[in-house]
């Protein structure tokens, strides 16, 4: 009994490594709706508006402004394309600070003139290069998330393929983070965490299930308000079917955001983020229970 | 006469050095380091320094006092990689002698009262977890409550992985406490010393209202091993260093670290000098009785904390904050 009890958890833990590296490769999938698919879908006459107004254009965000039902929003996304040449024009999705620059003109855009924000977000992580990392890549994230804690309009995030690290963060400090079913967040892809943690990629898998990226999960933490369902077996066998999900989630966000005060919309943003983090004191009264507590739940 | 000289090399630098310079490999005794700030004296390397080490040089005798440092680290993901999460807290507060990778509290500086966060790269990295990130927020709404200035002195390998998306998530959370200083419209100085990577420096580190950073300190979001494996790009002279980031543009000045003090009690005075008289007087006051201080922001952080803990444990009626699933859901794991 004893026996089988423990081959009995032993599957499952097996079964959850496998869930979870399927979830990394569906989230990665070539045929994954990308952020202009939704949009082509979603926003009714999209007009995409370029450049970070300092040096240039990065295409590895995309961002306009048009109809979502009969609101005007902005759009902001993290594009990766899906032929080898679309990747390589937007690069893979993987953003300089010109990128980020972008985003911050269009949020400015968008308070300006009232227009809920909608972001998407698909990213490996903000680009690793020497220009990038020159041209100010850190300092292009970090504004670009306190310029979206300080908006007053709505804004809504949704995770929709790869979140990944501060590159992804940086366009979702928002009032609801939603995701899809299949998407991943986490703090660093699984192959990086295996190759510092493990001291080998190849342990990726491990540092997958280990790092709780899929969306059911950050639901649990309370990182994202809700889980976006998918079609069977992930959003590239029904396109359609998973955007009128997406649509409607965003829609449900944005009616009861509508509900708040500009300025209580802000603080509680702010709130939100302001939660986010488990950690314990042992009495606010200043009574310590132990030195170095026992951290096991 | 040339046997003179060498007795006398032979006196100050004994056969086995007490410290060795990780730079230049020269052995000097520890007292003359310490005394030199843990600036090698014949190279000017900085070396880098524990958070104690720190407040000491750069916090006025006495001034310091710690507040909450009873946060502690819990492991929401049951996270194991080699060795298990808690473990690694445990070796670490044993090594350091820290509770975490940060330690705040309220100090003087030049005479300037402020609160001041210094973070630890002795601790696993100087890595932000939780823990980190509530700290600091707790800093910045004290500073803000308070009317002080912020000083952070960041040092940092990035995100705590360990506990996955919550890590990443402080980086939102203190771009959010700059929001709060910046609101309140007190001055925010951030001092980088080697190194400042990843999630800090893309966050709270790079939002203050003056950046400086040490001599040689490696500053970078994504480091030079990441940079070669994904694009296999030469790396220039210098690169990610504070001297080559003041160049970019990206610092406000590089500090040695003996003009480090004078350096922020001087930021700290300009930057509150534009405020009306009225204000300055108040602040000057406060700054003068020590105990005062002590006391005043003892309080605040009292009230801060009590604040905190009740949103932690499952939200207060009153508290303004996300829907109700969402604060249900925090509970201790």
């Amino acid at each position: 009994m004893e026996k089988l009890q423990g081959r009995l958890k032993r599957l499952q833990h097996e079964k959850r490594r496998r869930d979870a590296w399927l979830t990394v490769e569906i989230a990665r999938h070539r045929d994954r709706p990308r952020t202009r698919d939704y949009i082509a879908t979603l926003i009714d006459g999209f007009e995409e508006l370029k450049g970070d107004r300092l040096r240039a254009d990065d295409p590895a965000i995309v961002g306009g402004i048009g109809w979502f039902g009969d609101r005007a929003v902005l759009v902001v996304g993290h594009q990766k394309g899906r032929t080898l040449d679309e990747q390589t024009v937007h690069n893979f999705g993987m953003a300089r600070p010109e990128g980020y620059r972008k985003a911050q003109r269009l949020f400015s855009l968008a308070e300006r003139h009232a227009l809920p924000v909608l972001t998407f977000v698909d990213t490996p992580g903000a680009y690793p290069g020497v220009a990038a990392e020159e041209g100010g890549q850190a300092r292009a994230i970090a504004e670009t998330m306190l310029k979206m804690a300080r908006l007053t309009v709505p804004v809504v995030a949704t995770v929709i393929g790869e979140g990944g690290s501060g590159g992804a963060l940086a366009l979702a400090v928002a009032d609801r983070v939603l995701m899809q079913e299949n998407a991943t967040y986490s703090v660093i892809s699984p192959e990086g965490c295996a190759a510092i943690l493990w001291r080998d990629a190849a342990f990726a898998p491990q540092a997958a299930e280990a790092l709780h990226p899929t969306a059911s999960q950050l639901y649990e933490l309370g990182v994202v308000e809700k889980v976006v369902e998918e079609p069977r077996g992930g959003a590239h066998n029904n396109p359609e079917a998973a955007a009128a999900k997406v649509g409607e989630a965003i829609g449900a966000a944005l009616a009861e955001l509508d509900q708040v005060e500009p300025e209580t919309r802000r603080a509680r943003r702010r709130e939100r983020f302001r939660r986010l983090g488990v950690w314990a004191e042992p009495d606010a009264g200043g009574t310590v229970l132990s030195a170095i507590p026992d951290m096991r739940p | 006469m040339s046997v003179t000289v060498e007795i006398e090399r032979r006196d100050s630098r004994p056969a086995k050095p007490e410290w060795i310079c990780p730079s230049c490999k020269d052995g000097a005794r520890l007292a003359d380091v310490r005394g030199n700030l843990f600036v090698c004296p014949y190279c000017g390397f900085h070396t880098r320094i524990t958070a104690g080490e720190r407040i000491r040089q750069l916090a006025d005798p006495e001034s310091f006092s710690e507040l909450w440092p009873f946060v502690r680290t819990l492991d929401p993901l049951g996270f194991t990689d080699l060795e298990a999460y808690p473990d690694r807290v445990r070796e670490a507060q044993a090594k350091t002698g820290l509770a975490e990778a940060i330690v705040t509290g309220s100090a003087t500086i030049e005479g300037n009262a402020c609160v001041l966060a210094v973070m630890d790269f002795g601790f696993l990295g100087g890595s932000m977890g939780s823990v980190v990130g509530e700290k600091l927020w707790r800093s910045a709404e004290l500073a803000a409550a308070q009317d002080l200035p912020l000083v952070a002195v960041c040092s940092s390998g990035g995100a705590r992985m360990q506990e996955g998306v919550l890590s990443l998530m402080q980086m939102a959370k203190t771009s959010c406490a700059v929001d709060v200083v910046n609101e309140a419209g007190t001055p925010f100085v951030a001092v980088l010393v080697d190194p400042c990577t990843g999630g800090v420096v893309a966050s709270f580190a790079t939002l203050a209202d003056i950046c400086i950073a040490e001599p040689g300190a490696k500053l970078y979001f994504s480091g030079p091993r990441v940079i070669q494996q994904t694009t296999r790009e030469a790396l220039p002279e210098g690169f990610s260093t504070a001297e080559r980031n003041l160049e970019l543009g990206h610092l406000d000045a590089v500090v040695p670290r003996k003009e480090l003090k004078t350096k922020v009690g001087n930021y700290l005075r300009l930057l509150e000098g534009g405020d009306t008289p009225e204000r300055r007087d108040t602040r000057r006051a406060r700054g003068r009785s020590k105990r005062g201080l002590a006391q005043a922001t003892a309080d605040g952080a009292r009230a801060i904390a009590a604040l905190a803990w009740r949103s932690f444990v499952g939200g207060s009626g009153e508290a303004p904050g996300p829907p109700e699933e969402a604060s249900a859901r925090e509970e201790t794991p």
